[in-house]
């Protein structure tokens, strides 16, 4: 339910302009093409900032035209892609008003069949695919709803905008120190010119009581490819979130590259979980979202612990690498993925598990798919520093290959200065094995049935991970993702 | 500033005053290759720490200081020097390298089978450099390849084992490569050739070591040759002066059916690296990657390898392990390519690390680089101090705490060392190992 309203918002926007070009008929209200620091101020401004945030944001840009820029993107992960024209780019347009379909005979067949695949009844459909419905109007005051509840809690959920606004001290105290505004090349740029995003605080001693997600936030809409979350669990809270959802995304900015910043006080407990499925391209690889993410948590408190779970299925590069500062004593970070790369995707995804406090521990699970001539890379750090005695890190790699044009890669670092650490390290690559396949097409399903339960089964560690309702879509996502890759 | 940015400016300046003693140096290939090495050298620059191979490893204390060319006077330091590495009454054909040339008085080549060679490099220059020519300037792809030019510009000698189609050598072929220069830095940069043609056999086991506490640099590069069905066991032993640099780089070209088993243990030097790059040209190699570093001190000790399947149906075993103490700092870098064509590869690698004290430190990178899907591969590492159950195991049987701890970690080593399949190496290995220990009985640089 979470996952399938969390598409309309992109859904909607695609459909239509998707097929047809970037048509921008109606009104829109756009900073000028390219970045510099009076489209920043415009930026800031159109978002009515105070005067500490378009400083702030000045800063990161003057690092990224400065430090960043001359050395161009990133080089060291396995991807490739055309140089990006940054100043070729609209980094602010106001929302807009789209037409919407008027019925689902508009919409594109192909995304009709994926919905039915996983199970989305009618209704929903058309919600999904952005026509023109009333049920819109539902989510809204489901939310309403929700998000009195949480108020009553002392819970602050609510865009990042709206949170520079109304909680400027929590904003001021926390933003840009897990990831700080010079921290890399795209994290640099979304300091700079970041759009939207979700704010969460948990107050101390509260139990979020339900999933959050962007689904209950009013203004999700149009958070923009410049996404900024930031989530902060006080002393003994928890929280859990969701971010995506498993129908198809599409969007119409290719660049993404969001941050997102968790912070856990002491015996404070966030778990993250993320579907991601933004356009992947087509079967030639033309197209496809680049999604270059920079996600990052501190475990500030004792016995404080954040949790990362991603399906990572879409998108035509994935760049993402969801850490742990495992700062506090006794404090717990986990990383669980599955990363999906089918046709010409190509994903670089890790983790940093990094221990500075005592009796830290980290659990690392990847499991890897490649189909097609896809290409998956699992990049991972494990550093334990000097003073975390008795650290303690598991990982666990695996990958699996369908087809003979692809690749899968394990790029591990492990870096021990402590000698009561225990690391451990294991990883393979393996394909589905023909007894497998027999057995399963012996007894009746079809080979692509038989590979879908296969890999289900390989993944089942991680997918069980997942709130449950994100589970089971997620489950039927993996089979869609690699149709095409058997036979 | 251009003195910062060019440590390497010095060795071209060398290379002028040299070239003409080098030997070969009426062979105008050789001219060539020498001037077109020290040329790649320059452009590329010693390694930094931004080439993602070299990561762990900085050379900073390397290139600060300008290794001269070294000297041949004879200091009558070799013979003692020498002592410590002799395999004892076992046969073997050994061929002795004092300061980077060979010497022959203290070498010693038993009597041969018919189509096998054992001559030194710079003989082999004079005598039949035609044989040579084919195995020297080839495309070097090695991380190290800066430092492989180095050596090919500067290389005066090395050991040259040639085996004729299905020769098969019996006793071990021992190089032995000592450093005994006094005065300044000096630099040596042998290269060895092992050419094995098909269905030949051989065991070549390579030993470095210093005498005296002056700072050297060994730069050495082993190019090994294994035909169809050739079978090779390669063993090295590192144990160089305390302040010395050891740099080494091993290529391996490995043909159809043929295997090649490697076994170093790593204890000597300051700075060290020993970098091994194997690749699977053929299909059903069996290559076997194994070994030992024991670090202490200040030591800085990498290992790097490179295991490439370009063909089908290839094997590859590799187990290093690692036992750091004091201040030292271990590196692994083991990766794993296996190419598109190179189906029904079966591949494994395992990195274990032992850390005895407070300030030692391992980074470790094993990875795995795979296009083909009709694969299993498969990689470990990982790290952590002594296990304290066996260890109590240990103290409940009445054994000293430091007696404990020095059992536990000879068996963590000897497990490795038992692998070694030529008896004469094994228990030389074995000696040196029992040398390394007792310090770490000692509570030296154990907490």
């Amino acid at each position: 339910m979470a996952a399938t309203a969390e598409t309309v918002k992109t859904v909607k926007s695609v459909t239509d302009e998707y097929k047809h070009g970037f048509v921008t008929d109606i009104e829109v209200e756009r900073a000028p093409r390219g970045l510099n620091e009076d489209v920043i101020r415009f930026i800031s401004e159109k978002k009515n900032e105070p005067a500490w945030m378009l400083e702030w944001r000045l800063k990161a840009y003057r690092t990224w035209v400065e430090r960043f820029l001359p050395a161009s993107d990133p080089t060291w992960a396995r991807v490739t892609y055309p140089q990006i024209d940054y100043q070729n780019a609209y980094y602010y347009a106001a929302p807009k008003t789209k037409e919407r379909p008027k019925s689902l005979d508009e919409i594109d067949p192909a995304l009709l069949r994926t919905y039915e695949k996983l199970g989305i009844p009618l209704k929903e459909q058309e919600m999904l695919a952005g026509v023109a419905v009333d049920a819109i109007f539902d989510s809204i005051s489901v939310a309403t709803t929700y998000k009195e509840k949480l108020a009553e809690m002392g819970i602050i959920f609510c865009s990042f905008s709206e949170a520079v606004q109304e909680h400027p001290e929590l904003v001021r105290e926390y933003l840009g120190t897990v990831v700080p505004y010079a921290d890399n090349f795209f994290a640099t740029l979304n300091s700079a010119a970041f759009s939207d995003g979700s704010f969460v605080y948990i107050p101390p001693g509260v139990r979020c009581p339900m999933e959050l997600s962007t689904y209950f936030r009013i203004n999700a809409e149009n958070t923009g490819q410049f996404e900024r979350t930031l989530i902060i669990a006080d002393k003994g809270s928890y929280v859990s979130y969701l971010e995506g959802c498993t129908a198809p995304m599409r969007d119409e900015n290719q660049l993404h590259a969001a941050v997102v910043e968790l912070i856990t006080l002491d015996d404070a407990e966030i778990k993250y979980s993320t579907i991601q499925n933004w356009y992947p391209g087509d079967e030639n690889g033309k197209g496809g979202i680049y999604n270059f993410v920079t996600k990052r948590g501190a475990c500030r408190g004792k016995y404080s612990k954040i949790s990362w779970t991603q399906v990572e299925t879409g998108a035509a590069i994935t760049w993402k690498y969801p850490s742990c500062i495992l700062q506090g004593d006794n404090s717990v970070g986990e990383f669980s993925s599955v990363a999906i790369t089918n046709n010409y995707q190509q994903a670089d995804t890790g983790t940093k598990m990094i221990h500075i406090g005592k009796n830290t521990r980290s659990t690392i699970i990847s499991k890897g798919i490649a189909a097609g001539h896809g290409q998956n890379t699992y990049r991972g750090l494990v550093r334990v520093l000097p003073k975390a005695t008795n650290a303690r890190n598991y990982t666990q790699c695996d990958s699996l290959l369908l087809g003979d044009k692809c690749g899968a890669h394990t790029v591990p670092y492990i870096e021990v200065r402590n000698r009561t650490a225990k690391v451990e390290h294991e990883a393979t690559t393996s394909k589905i094995s023909d007894d497998q396949l027999f057995y399963c097409k012996q007894r009746g399903l079809s080979a692509e049935d038989a590979v879908t339960m296969i890999v289900n089964g390989f993944c089942k560690q991680v997918l069980q991970e997942l709130p449950m309702e994100f589970a089971v879509e997620a489950q039927k996502l993996v089979g869609i993702s690699l149709e095409g890759s058997v036979g | 500033m251009t003195t910062e940015q060019t440590p390497g400016a010095p060795y071209l300046a060398q290379f002028a005053q040299v070239k003409a003693k080098l030997p070969g140096r009426r062979l105008s290939w050789l001219k060539d290759l020498r001037q077109g090495a020290i040329e790649r050298f320059v452009s590329l620059g010693f390694p930094t720490l931004k080439i993602e191979e070299w990561k762990y490893t900085s050379l900073s204390p390397l290139t600060k200081t300008v290794f001269g060319p070294a000297s041949q006077e004879a200091n009558g330091r070799a013979e003692e020097g020498l002592r410590r590495f002799l395999l004892g009454e076992q046969p073997c054909h050994r061929l002795v390298f004092v300061n980077g040339r060979h010497r022959p008085d203290l070498s010693h080549v038993g009597s041969l089978p018919a189509g096998v060679t054992i001559t030194s490099l710079a003989a082999m220059l004079e005598a039949e450099p035609e044989l040579l020519e084919p195995h020297f300037g080839g495309e070097d792809q090695s991380d190290g390849q800066a430092l492989v030019a180095l050596n090919t510009a500067f290389m005066a000698d090395g050991a040259v084992v040639k085996l004729a189609q299905g020769a098969a050598l019996e006793a071990p072929v021992h190089l032995i490569f000592l450093a005994t220069t006094q005065g300044g830095p000096a630099a040596h940069h042998p290269r060895n050739l092992i050419l094995a043609e098909p269905g030949s056999s051989a065991a070549i086991f390579e030993s470095y070591g210093g005498v005296g506490t002056e700072s050297y640099w060994t730069n050495v590069v082993t190019q090994v040759k294994a035909g169809r069905n050739a079978a090779i066991r390669h063993y090295k032993l590192q144990c160089e002066g305390a302040e010395a640099f050891h740099i080494a780089i091993t290529q391996a070209d490995l043909e159809s059916g043929s295997s090649y088993t490697s076994f170093v243990m790593s204890m000597g030097g300051r700075l060290s690296r020993n970098e091994i790059a194997a690749r699977l040209n053929g299909t059903g190699v069996d290559c076997r990657l194994n070994g030992v570093y024991l670090a202490r001190d200040r030591q800085h000790m990498d290992t790097s390898t490179r295991i490439e399947h370009a063909k089908p149906g290839g094997l590859s075993r590799e187990v290093y392990k690692g036992v750091i103490d004091g201040e030292a700092h271990a590196v692994f870098h083991g990766k794993i390519v296996v190419c598109p064509d190179a189906q029904k590869t079966d591949a494994h690698q395992l990195n274990e690390n032992l850390l005895l004290s407070e300030r030692a430190r391992i980074d470790t990178k094993p990875e795995l680089e795979i296009h083909a899907d009709d694969v299993k591969c498969s990689h470990g590492a990982n790290a952590g101090e002594l296990d304290s159950e066996a260890l109590f195991y240990l103290r409940t049987r009445g054994l000293e705490e430091e007696r404990a701890r020095s059992l536990l970690i000879e068996a963590f080593v000897a497990e490795m060392i038992d692998g070694v399949e030529t008896e004469a190496v094994r228990s030389n290995l074995r000696k040196f190992v029992s040398s390394w220990l007792p310090t770490v009985a000692n509570g030296k640089g154990a907490a």
